[in-house]
């Protein structure tokens, strides 16, 4: 038999060695994003000294200096993130309505609807580019931002916003939209005032998604882009070249830091949305 | 009203009192028609976005397509024989099973693995949530980058490596090292997703199910294998699909790291599609390739639904 002394004893050793385990793990999650924002601070050499340095030797400003200057980084990040915000507006559009159609309104033909839009999720994304590619070479598109903002809106990824919105308001009680009925509101009114309002979990979900896809876009704007006025910071952020023949690894850094750091405030400060946002999409998707 | 209504995804389940009249039959007539409209915009977008291009790309599969010179013609079956023949293609296709297998196999063990050690309960698990779900929410771009510089041969791996005394390869350039270092650069971005989607699922567990089977006698980990495991089933099929889907279509993380290289050691199907059409201006043979992923894709899809009443517990 065990004395509680040993019992407790064998609680703590078990729980120091779950804490080392978990501080150990996190290394690989946490150390890049760390040496990243103290990296933005060294001095280009030092970014491969050896032995590895965490906090900077010599702090400067170097680098950083540097990132506006190399790219016209505020024009990109300008474009990144206009283009996020019209594709998170648009696409909680095209989604929610679609979504409440098929949980709420009957109609000829929606099961075959829904057959297609299940179909066209299946077609990858980089083989639609081809022709896509043609027509909008065609519409003089190229080099424009457009197709980064319809393909997202409206091709065959816009589906999951769909589902996600289905769901939800399958989940509403009908009682609700009665009383919306007897309040004298036609569909359109019950969309908008009564099932929309309730829809925050819904659109936060598809937001959170469709925002950090579109911030993040790195092949169609590969594909569509020619110039560095036009680029998202996500492709810009691969171009930090030696411009002036000297490794301005330094500047990449801090570039990569500026993109990422926004983003990851925010994320702690709405955790809560953003966990339970990407993982529904990641089940219904 | 239409006899598809029956079959509408969840319709029927809220059902409107049925009011009688002419007036309420136009009434299901404008609601038929704003339905229409309401789905109009994701149905159009799906059909000119996806499946007319597909249909293009089978079209322009059976000609020699190059933009650069304007040259268009019927060649038939040409590409597909091509493509029957070309080690490259059938290469690649291997290169990226290889990466979709080997990354589902990390990402769902190390995935599960955090689950199980969050859901101990202990104080302070929800920050290291936050750890492990932050690369998550980091633009791939940013975290590839970052690791470029990490992995490099004289970067900060190799210097701790160093520090121990031991002389770190050059993860990237070495052939037989480019695609597993690719793959786990992969995994510490996207596990925290599949992390939360187990440790909801843990939780869902009902605990008066394990508590009977302590009571019965079993040990944790039998308990762990006979009661958890079983019930997670549904959600291990669907994150095992989901991560293997993601991995077939990698492209950024290819493309900024290794360019397919050493070799062709890392040349994935994704990367060979993007570098014909868009670098070699090959049109024709690319939109070829794009039919055989899109089969493969489906192939996939088929045999991961088609094999799911083996393992699943129970559909939910």
């Amino acid at each position: 038999m065990r004395s509680e002394t040993s019992h407790g004893t064998r609680r703590i050793v078990s729980r120091v060695v779950l804490y080392v385990l978990l501080i150990a793990l996190s290394i690989p999650f946490v150390y890049p994003l760390l040496w990243m924002v103290l990296s933005s601070f060294k001095p280009a050499n030092e970014i491969f000294a050896i032995p590895p340095t965490l906090l900077p030797t010599e702090w400067t400003l170097e680098g950083v200096s540097k990132i506006f200057t190399v790219m016209p980084f505020a024009r990109q990040y300008l474009n990144s993130l206009y283009i996020a915000a019209i594709v998170t507006v648009g696409s909680v559009l095209v989604g929610s309505l679609a979504g409440y159609a098929f949980a709420r309104i009957r109609f000829p033909l929606s099961g075959k609807v829904f057959l297609v839009l299940m179909s066209g999720m299946f077609i990858p994304g980089e083989v639609a580019i081809i022709p896509i590619f043609r027509w909008v070479a065609e519409l003089g598109w190229m080099n424009t931002h457009w197709p980064l903002i319809l393909i997202p809106i409206f091709g065959p990824g816009a589906v999951v916003s769909v589902f996600i919105f289905r769901q939800f308001f399958l989940s509403l009680p009908g009682e609700l939209e009665e009383a919306g009925r007897l309040d004298g509101l036609g569909r359109l009114g019950i969309f908008a005032r009564v099932a929309m309002p309730l829809a925050g979990p819904a659109v936060s979900a598809v937001a959170i998604m469709k925002f950090l896809a579109a911030f993040n876009m790195y092949f169609e704007p590969l594909i569509f882009l020619r110039s560095e006025e036009l680029f998202p910071v996500s492709l810009a952020l691969t171009r930090y070249q030696d411009g002036y023949g000297e490794p301005i690894y330094n500047t990449q850094i801090g570039a990569t830091a500026l993109t990422v750091i926004p983003v990851i405030i925010v994320f702690l400060f709405a955790q809560r949305q953003f966990v339970e946002g990407l993982s529904r999409t990641g089940l219904k998707g | 009203m239409s006899t598809q209504a029956s079959r509408l995804p969840g319709g029927g389940t809220h059902r409107r009192p049925a009011p009688g009249g002419g007036t309420s039959k136009r009434l299901a007539r404008i609601d038929a028609a704003i339905g229409m409209a309401f789905v109009a915009p994701v149905l159009i977008g799906a059909i000119v976005l996806g499946l007319v291009p597909f249909g293009y790309v089978v079209w322009y599969a059976l000609h020699d397509w190059q933009p650069l010179t304007g040259q268009f013609t019927w060649v038939g079956s040409e590409n597909f024989t091509r493509l029957l023949t070309d080690g490259d293609v059938w290469g690649s296709l291997l290169t990226t099973f290889k990466f979709a297998a080997l990354l589902m196999v990390l990402n769902v063990t190390l995935a599960m693995g955090l689950a199980i050690l969050l859901n101990q309960k202990l104080p302070g698990t929800a920050t290291f949530r936050t750890f492990f779900f932050s690369p998550v929410i980091v633009s791939t771009v940013a975290w590839v980058l970052i690791w470029n510089f990490l992995v490099a041969k004289n970067g900060g791996i190799n210097g701790v490596l160093a520090m121990l005394g031991i002389t770190g390869p050059n993860w990237l350039r070495d052939a037989s090292l480019a695609l597993p270092t690719v793959v786990v650069i992969q995994v510490f971005k996207g596990v925290g997703m599949n992390m939360i989607l187990f440790l909801a699922a843990l939780q869902n567990v009902p605990a008066e199910l394990k508590e009977a089977a302590r009571i019965d006698g079993a040990r944790a980990t039998r308990v762990f294998r006979s009661i958890t495991l079983p019930l997670m089933t549904p959600t291990i099929l669907l994150v095992t699909m989901l991560t293997m889907v993601g991995a077939m279509d990698v492209f950024a993380p290819i493309q900024i790291l290794t360019e397919g290289g050493p070799g062709r050691s890392t040349t994935v199907i994704s990367y060979l599609l993007y570098r014909t059409a868009f670098v070699q201006q090959d049109f024709g043979y690319a939109s070829a390739i794009g039919v055989l992923l899109f089969f493969v894709m489906l192939g996939l899809a088929v045999l991961q639904w088609s094999t799911r009443k083996r393992w699943v517990h129970d559909e939910v």
